[in-house]
């Protein structure tokens, strides 16, 4: 089978792979690249699990062909902590135990963190509303919503 | 040892605060490794061709096609694997059917359900694979099949097993039956406890099953090398236990197989049993190559255990005083494909909340052509008290009676005696009742078509089987290696705080880790809400044994008697300046000089522990039931449970909330749907719905600590004990709001509006 080179960026890194026409961004990024910190729950888009910012928008990573990444600019959670600092969002997770098996995790905090750059003062139910995509079967969203909201407060300046 | 460690009030700096917990940063950047994040040099990719049948005779298999196929290097079916009897095998405590386990691996005379696999086949690649798998040619005979438990216990119906006989009765059946076991619990006289009634509340109830809905799917990587010696790494909460199946199924030695138990991504006892591991080593050692195995969320909710569902009749029988004279129930399981439903567990939590007179129930365990049933946080608890807590309900109206009055006056206590065995000790059902009395939102006002549900839960928890190593390391730091799997809920985080609190040292002091198999003796699986229980004390136990040693060690230094020498805050001092007079010495000072007095300092804990605690929780919740479309919002939730003494209070609070919310997509939402097929038509979380932020408020919980006198810090176990109300919480509420009883899980959109519109109708 022949294979798909493809060039773009993640994290910042410009990157080159090679995919099967078939594979998707999430497989890519996995598989190809070995970053495996973007997690897969579904594959047919009902999670989240597989959440990245393509071009700034929030996508399922398992929703788009890795080919379709040509010249794309990419933000997996690999990329959230700069160098040993955590993002306010990754730190207010800890703290607020949000995240108990951490498998939703990475995609919560993209997804989250996409959220407070749209909206850096949401409401308790526009986050759920914007987080509705993103499955947690840990932790009944309580603590998430509250390391959400908690994390906006300080990125304020509050 | 059988252990146990009994309470001890003392002061506590460390225990019951809310240190950051030691997975944080690896689960927050991506780092930390899950099954399917695994790789090895050379892998293949393993894959499993299913059955597309709810019952069919294998006729042939050919793999020739397959097995031709550039890429392809094994392919395993039925003739790989051993014959098992068909008997109860130990693996520690733990008892399992072999027969079934390679059965329900990998089909041998006949496909039993949809998603049932028929081979495995590892590739250089997952569409290689793929395509291997559509190459293979099976030839059927489709047999008609049973769904349905109440179908499926006929006579007549389609057998799914020649050769099982209904147990537990007597004589032995003369012919064979999906009813695998009945069973039967109960004491007093249940026939005099209805005479004595003067109020009988009787209802019968259906479920359907649900699945555990952990966010990742199964995922193992396997290698087996030329010298018969096989690693695993595997998404499990027992690899103890994974091992041994492996073992057994493979013909292997226990001690062959290393298997490093990888971060799991939510189990809640769906991963207490081996689906692709035993496949994945064979398929390595066929190969001879490492070989990964990934489910996908499909093959997850179509072949790995759900629930059972059930038909369940209750009734019960009352003094208008409210005064409980009877309590029967007909439990009816369903097992899935083999044999071993949790009917047992429901049978025993049905009625464990009241102290009872005469109780009788009558289990059956039934095989249906659905995939075998998995545990599934409180295994069968909540599908009984479903019914049994909606009918506490409809007889505390009938009697006029405040629901949490009522449950007081029949509440258990200290020294109940329970309906299956022992008299209960020391327990904190009738604080929780109080205190959700007590609680502003039980009498915060509702609106228009809102209403109020309370129910309550019971969980035994378990110890079983524990070991860990505490290691003290040469700077006076320590490693705490734990064999009991941090299924998500933050336990390796509450072990060290115990190891840091007997210490008397920081809680950065102690890394705490799960060892893989090869370092650790046997451990039960994380299961039963046992592993800060059991764990907890395994970890206080070589706790103990270090600081020992280390006055052992200080004795020695300072030559004075050992008697002279205390532990406090982390150094070793003088009991008292009359009895000797030498400087402190602080952990990491004597940890540079063990070397030089006697050489490397560890604690090891090898335990039964004995003694848990059961648990018990009570439920408020405020629904508001919209009568045009029939959907039920959750208007405002509260769980109230005693857990005996909560070592971080935010993983408990984690588990609480947690499990109410599963608690409430059982309620509202999940079902597996089969088509007349019995094909199951929604294996993805499109149609199979699990709650998602938007459905929900805040859950607030509260902790009552009601200790446990057989352990150290008090801990009873709390995981399980939040899933069990929520159901028929909801329900009562639903009654509540709109008047109608709805006795048919799930209570969802097109369940309401039916019972809204069958009530309207009936009134015309
Ligand atoms: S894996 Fe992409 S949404 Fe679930
Ligand atoms: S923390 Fe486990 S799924 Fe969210």
């Amino acid at each position: 089978m022949s294979r798909n080179h493809v060039s773009a960026t993640v994290n910042g890194d410009q990157v080159e792979f090679l995919c099967e026409t078939g594979q998707t961004l999430l497989e890519a990024l996995r598989d190809e690249l070995r970053l495996t910190g973007t997690k897969e729950g579904c594959g047919t888009g009902d999670c989240g699990a597989c959440s990245v910012i393509v071009d700034g928008r929030l996508v399922c990573a398992c929703l788009m062909l890795a080919v379709e990444a040509e010249g794309k600019a990419i933000q997996t959670i690999e990329g959230m902590a700069t160098g040993e600092t955590l993002h306010p969002l990754q730190r207010k997770f800890i703290e607020h135990a949000a995240l108990q098996c951490g498998i939703c995790t990475p995609g919560i905090l993209i997804a989250a963190r996409s959220l407070l750059e749209r909206n850096p003062n949401p409401t308790e139910d526009e986050v759920r509303y914007w987080l509705a995509g993103n499955l947690c079967r840990c932790t009944g969203y309580h603590k998430i919503v509250d390391a959400v909201l908690d994390a906006a407060r300080e990125m304020r300046g509050g | 040892m059988s252990a146990t460690l009994k309470y001890q009030e003392k002061e506590l700096k460390l225990v019951g605060t809310r240190p950051l917990r030691p997975d944080g940063v690896d689960k927050v950047t991506g780092r930390a490794r899950f099954g399917a994040d695994y790789n090895l040099p050379g892998q293949l990719i393993g894959k499993v061709l299913r059955s597309p049948h709810a019952l069919a005779r294998i006729k042939s298999i050919d793999t020739s096609a397959a097995l031709a196929l550039p890429g392809v290097k094994a392919v395993v079916t039925r003739d790989d694997f051993a014959e098992m009897p068909d008997e109860m095998a130990a693996v520690g405590e733990l008892m399992i059917n072999f027969r079934d386990v390679t059965r329900n691996m990998m089909a041998r005379e006949k496909v039993l359900y949809d998603g049932h696999p028929l081979a495995a086949v590892a590739a250089t690649g997952e569409s290689v694979a793929r395509a291997a798998l559509a190459l293979i040619k099976v030839e059927y005979e489709v047999l008609p099949h049973a769904i349905d438990v109440v179908e499926a216990m006929k006579p007549g119906a389609p057998l799914l097993h020649e050769h099982q006989y209904t147990q537990g009765v007597k004589p032995k059946p003369d012919r064979p039956s999906n009813v695998a076991k009945r069973l039967e619990f109960g004491h007093g006289d249940i026939a005099a406890g209805f005479r004595q009634a003067e109020v009988i509340v009787e209802r019968e109830f259906n479920t359907k099953p649900v699945h555990q809905g952990y966010i990742e799917p199964q995922a193992c990587l396997a290698s087996y090398s030329a010298d018969g010696q096989a690693e695993l790494w595997t998404s499990t909460q027992g690899h103890f236990v994974f091992r041994a199946q492996c073992a057994k199924v493979l013909q292997m030695d226990v001690s062959k197989i290393r298997v490093t138990p990888t971060e799991i991504g939510g189990g809640f006892g769906g991963k207490n049993n081996i689906y692709n591991e035993a496949l994945a080593i064979a398929l390595s050692r066929k190969s001879g190559h490492p070989v990964k195995m990934v489910m996908t969320r499909e093959e997850v909710f179509s072949s790995t255990g759900p629930t059972s569902g059930a038909n369940v009749k209750v009734k019960l029988g009352c003094t208008r005083d409210g005064k409980i004279t009877a309590a029967e129930a007909e439990l009816n399981f369903q097992a899935g494909a083999f044999p071993g439903s949790s009917v047992n567990q429901a049978s025993m939590c049905a009625f464990t909340r009241y102290d009872l007179a005469n109780v009788r129930i009558v289990g059956h365990d039934v095989t249906v052509n659905r995939p075998k049933v998995a545990a599934y946080r409180a295994p069968g608890a909540p599908i009984a008290v479903f019914g049994v807590e909606s009918v506490i309900d409809e007889m505390a109206k009938k009697l006029g009676i405040d629901p949490i009055e009522f449950r007081l006056r029949n509440a258990a206590k200290e020294g109940t005696q329970t309906y299956y065995g022992p008299k209960l000790g020391p327990i904190g059902y009738i604080q929780t009742l109080e205190a959700a009395r007590a609680h502003p939102h039980y009498r915060a006002p509702l609106g228009p078509n809102q209403g109020r549900g309370v129910a309550t839960g019971f969980w035994f928890n378990i110890g079983n089987e524990t070991t860990c190593s505490l290691n003290l390391q040469e700077d006076g730091t320590l490693t705490l290696m734990l064999g009991t799997i941090d299924v998500a809920g933050g336990s390796r985080a509450s072990m060290a705080m115990m190891v840091a609190e007997e210490l008397g040292i920081e809680f950065d002091r102690v890394r705490p880790f799960v060892g893989d198999t090869a370092s650790l003796g046997f451990n039960f699986l994380t299961a039963g809400s046992r592993g800060t229980f059991a764990s907890g004390m395994a970890s206080v136990i070589a706790a103990r044994q270090v600081i020992e040693k280390l006055r052992q060690r200080v004795a020695k230094i300072r030559e004075v008697p050992l008697e002279a020498v205390a532990w406090k805050d982390g150094h070793a001092r003088p009991v008292d300046a009359t009895v000797a007079q030498f400087a402190p010495m602080s952990l990491p000072e004597i940890a540079r000089m063990a070397g030089k007095t006697g050489g490397t300092i560890a604690g090891h804990a090898e335990i039964n522990a004995q003694g848990a605690g059961p648990g018990f929780g009570t439920h408020i919740v405020d629904v508001e039931v919209d009568k045009e479309t029939g959907a039920v919002k959750i208007l405002r939730y509260t769980v109230v449970q005693d857990v005996g003494k909560a070592i971080h209070p935010a993983y408990v609070e984690g588990q609480l909330q947690g499990g109410a919310v599963q608690g409430i997509g059982w309620a509202l939402n999940e079902e597996y749907v089969y088509g007349e097929d019995g094909v199951l038509q929604n294996p993805g979380f499109l149609d199979y719905r699990i709650p998602v932020a938007s459905d929900l408020p805040f859950i607030d919980t509260v902790i009552v600590e009601v200790p446990n006198p057989n352990h150290p810090y008090g801990v009873r176990g709390c995981g399980e004990v939040p899933i069990i109300a929520p159901m028929a919480a909801i329900a009562n509420a639903i009654e509540n709001a709109i008047g109608l009883r709805l006795c048919e899980q799930p209570l969802s959109p097109p369940r309401v509006l039916k019972a809204i519109d069958e009530a309207a109708a009936a009134r015309r």
